[in-house]
């Protein structure tokens, strides 16, 4: 076995990079106020949600794209994008019975079929095409308990109170450029309301999908668990394989209440571009959640393949007394993908504490930073954190970073850092060999043993799913 | 069994082995002894297809098959084992996992079926029980805070439950404490049969004061340059390598 033999094992092609051929309907290329004002109008939004947006959009045109990631791509030009692309007749739906066929193979292709004779058991799905929902399914078994599960254009219609009370009081229209951006013109996303005492019967899933070309998605995602609910909530994402690269700019608000608990997972698959670095999506996503309520926690767990660019940090802001926040990390980089991630833990209640455990693994030309933030209020006593970092290395010409910020004032925190950077090398991969492995299950076998601790963390039914997709997206990287 | 002839190999350009010759027959325990930089351990990594090693020239047949053609999972597969000097460590990945699935590898090779976790765990325990260990090795990440005496421990442990027609111990013994060398000894023993042969590759006699090899080979500057039995091992222990390599010297 030679390095050209193992080079041989050529990267399995994205599996998901085919496209769907259905015609849409797209908003002109380009970002002013008639776009954001024809958004609102085809999602029939009230009033104060347009004013909303537009006000997000003012904010946003006096902002600039932030520079501080260790990222590089080429400046991006706002005005190349459509901002709304759906597929036609998909206006007045009534039923699954009278969607576009092609839509609903799409999601069967995908693994996420929506017709009811075949969907997932456990797991109610929201399908996400470009800028619209296509189903949601389970949704009136979810309302038997009071669970609200929707597509949030359709929330803002039939929940205006809950979406206008909760919307943007986790992250702020202001809070940064792509959430601005996305407070501007974000188009479809999800909506969950847990109420009091619930735990929620179902897995709640979103499937986000970019199909159409030189299209950016902005999905917005807004997740309440009231007192004492639990929720667990995943979502995934893939699409075509293109030359360019397309923008992906999302926000997700978490709000958990008293003694609420809410687990979030992602299976990030987006296009990460060719082996040259062209093309791939731009994941630009700012993700937060509030542990309002005392003795309330919120788990992120991520496992991210895709992108040719990530940039995205997934926060705990612990308020409540006794809180818990949790980040669990999976970001795979394969050829020239970049990807900056990682976490902020903001502990301002007293005996608030927090988890951080994050892998990298690099292979290729690509690079791959955790960056974080422990900050610690001073009103937070007796705060606790633990965090690990651990980057593995596949080849010699790709890069692993590690940026831990850690801000303390309070003198009763207690605060554990743990680094390690290891290589799988020749050696090790000789090592499983030579007990008659073969190369592709040597490979599959150390990476999952290194990311073991967060996949763990994934509902059962995805950690298959991610161990698979780490296999895949890895292929061909040794050597 | 074995049958390398004319051997040459190197690394990064360098040649190391420089035409050596040994044949192993089924069921014999061939010790290769040297001083250090001799090549030993080359030898032991070109057998199992290390990839970072270069054959230059000469062959290597085992059971019939050319060895050269094969890659190193297949090598292994067709029953070739190493005994890594120095094994590696597999976060995340319990032993009991790590051995099922090269079992796995090895019975789908030879059209067996697989052996689910609980069938798995029953061979796993009837092998533990023929060595006479316990299995506090069993359920931690591979290798991982091995102390140097449990990994070599666990090298021979994957020997015993991968059951190989061939296994290359690779200075097995080296770093271990009387005792220890002695229970590997004693596993090594219990796994000698007709059918299984061994090659020890070792710097002291130590070891094979317990294993009694049937052959004992001197490896000097790439080649094997004297051949005998148990008491090639003693003389050496008793005069160093010294007066065999300067004899090497002369004859080449």
């Amino acid at each position: 076995m030679s390095s050209s033999a193992i080079d041989q094992h050529v990267k399995e092609p994205y599996k998901y990079g085919w496209s769907t051929d259905i015609e849409s309907e797209l908003a002109p290329k380009g970002l002013n106020e008639d776009i954001i004002r024809l958004i609102s109008q085809k999602k029939s939004e009230p009033e104060w949600m347009l004013e909303w947006r537009l006000k997000a959009y003012r904010n946003w045109l006096k902002m600039t794209e932030p520079t501080w990631a260790n990222v590089r791509y080429p400046p991006i030009d706002y005005q190349a994008i459509h901002y709304y692309a759906a597929p036609k007749k998909m206006e007045g739906l009534t039923s699954l019975d009278e969607v576009d066929p092609k839509l609903l193979e799409t999601f069967e292709k995908l693994g996420i079929p929506l017709q009811e004779q075949k969907r997932l058991t456990g797991v109610a799905v929201d399908a996400v095409f470009d800028s619209v929902s296509v189903a949601t399914t389970f949704k009136e078994e979810l309302k038997k308990y009071g669970v609200i599960f929707l597509p949030i254009s359709e929330a803002i219609q039939e929940h205006p109170d809950l979406v206008r009370k909760y919307i943007g009081s986790v992250v702020p229209p202001n809070d940064n450029f792509f959430a601005a951006l996305n407070s501007a013109v974000f188009t479809d996303g999800s909506f969950v309301y847990v109420p009091k005492g619930v735990k929620c019967p179902l897995e709640l899933s979103t499937y986000f999908r970019i199909n159409a070309l030189a299209t950016g998605q902005f999905e917005r995602t807004l997740i309440i668990a009231d007192e004492g609910s639990v929720v667990s909530y995943l979502e995934g994402c893939s699409a075509p394989m293109r030359d360019e690269n397309q923008l992906h700019a999302a926000v997700v608000e978490l709000v958990a209440h008293e003694g609420a608990q809410i687990k979030y997972s992602t299976i990030q698959n987006w296009f990460p571009g060719d082996e040259e670095g062209k093309g791939g999506i731009y994941n630009f996503v700012t993700k937060r959640g509030r542990c309002v309520g005392a003795n309330s926690k919120i788990s992120w767990t991520q496992v991210e393949t895709g992108s040719a660019i990530t940039w995205k940090y997934p926060s705990c802001i612990l308020e409540g007394d006794n809180s818990i926040g949790e980040f669990y990390s999976v970001a795979v980089t394969n050829n020239y993908q970049q990807a900056d991630t990682g976490t902020k833990m903001i502990h301002i209640g007293k005996n608030t504490r927090s988890t951080i455990v994050s892998k990298g693994i690099s292979a290729g030309r690509s690079q791959n930073t955790y960056r974080g933030e422990v900050k610690i209020m001073k009103g937070a006593a007796n705060a606790r954190n633990y965090s690990q970092c651990d980057s593995m290395l596949i080849g010699d010409q790709c890069g692993a970073h590690t940026f831990p910020y850690i801000d303390v004032r309070n003198p009763s925190a207690i605060m554990e850092h743990e680094a390690t950077t290891s290589k799988v090398g020749e050696d090790q991969i000789f090592y499983c060999l030579q007990r008659g492995l073969s190369e592709e299950d040597a490979v599959s076998l150390i990476v999952n043993g290194f990311c073991k601790e967060v996949f763990r963390e994934l509902p059962m039914e995805f950690a298959v799913e991610a161990t698979r997709l780490l296999a895949v997206s890895l292929e061909g990287s040794v050597g | 069994m074995l049958e390398v002839k004319n051997l040459r190999a190197g690394i990064e350009g360098v040649e190391i082995l420089k035409g050596l010759d040994l044949t192993v027959k089924p069921g014999e325990v061939h010790a290769i002894m040297g001083p250090n930089g001799s090549g030993k351990s080359t030898f032991a990594q070109v057998l199992a297809g290390h990839p970072a090693y270069e054959v230059t020239g000469g062959t290597i047949t085992f059971e019939g098959k050319d060895v050269l053609e094969m890659a190193a999972d297949e090598r292994a597969r067709a029953g070739m084992f190493l005994a890594f000097q120095y094994p590696i460590a597999i976060r995340g990945i319990t032993n009991a996992y790590f051995l099922q699935s090269a079992v796995n590898a090895v019975r789908k090779e030879r059209g067996l079926e697989e052996l689910d976790t609980l069938d798995f765990a029953e061979t796993l325990e009837k092998k533990l029980e023929l060595i006479g260990w316990d299995d506090s090795l069993i359920h931690r990440a591979v290798n991982d805070g091995f102390s140097g005496g449990e990994k070599k421990r666990n090298e021979i442990l994957q020997l015993a439950v991968l059951e190989p027609k061939l296994a290359i111990l690779d200075e097995t013994d080296s770093g271990l404490d009387i005792d220890a060398v002695k229970a590997v000894a004693d596993a090594v023993n219990t796994l000698r049969s007709a059918d299984r042969s061994f090659v020890i590759v070792t710097h002291y006699e130590r070891i094979l004061n317990y294993i009694a090899p049937d052959h004992v080979h001197v490896l000097a500057g790439g080649k094997i340059v004297m051949s005998g039995d148990m008491k090639l091992a003693l003389e050496l222990e008793a005069k160093g390598y010294d007066w065999i390599t300067e004899g090497a010297a002369v004859a080449t």
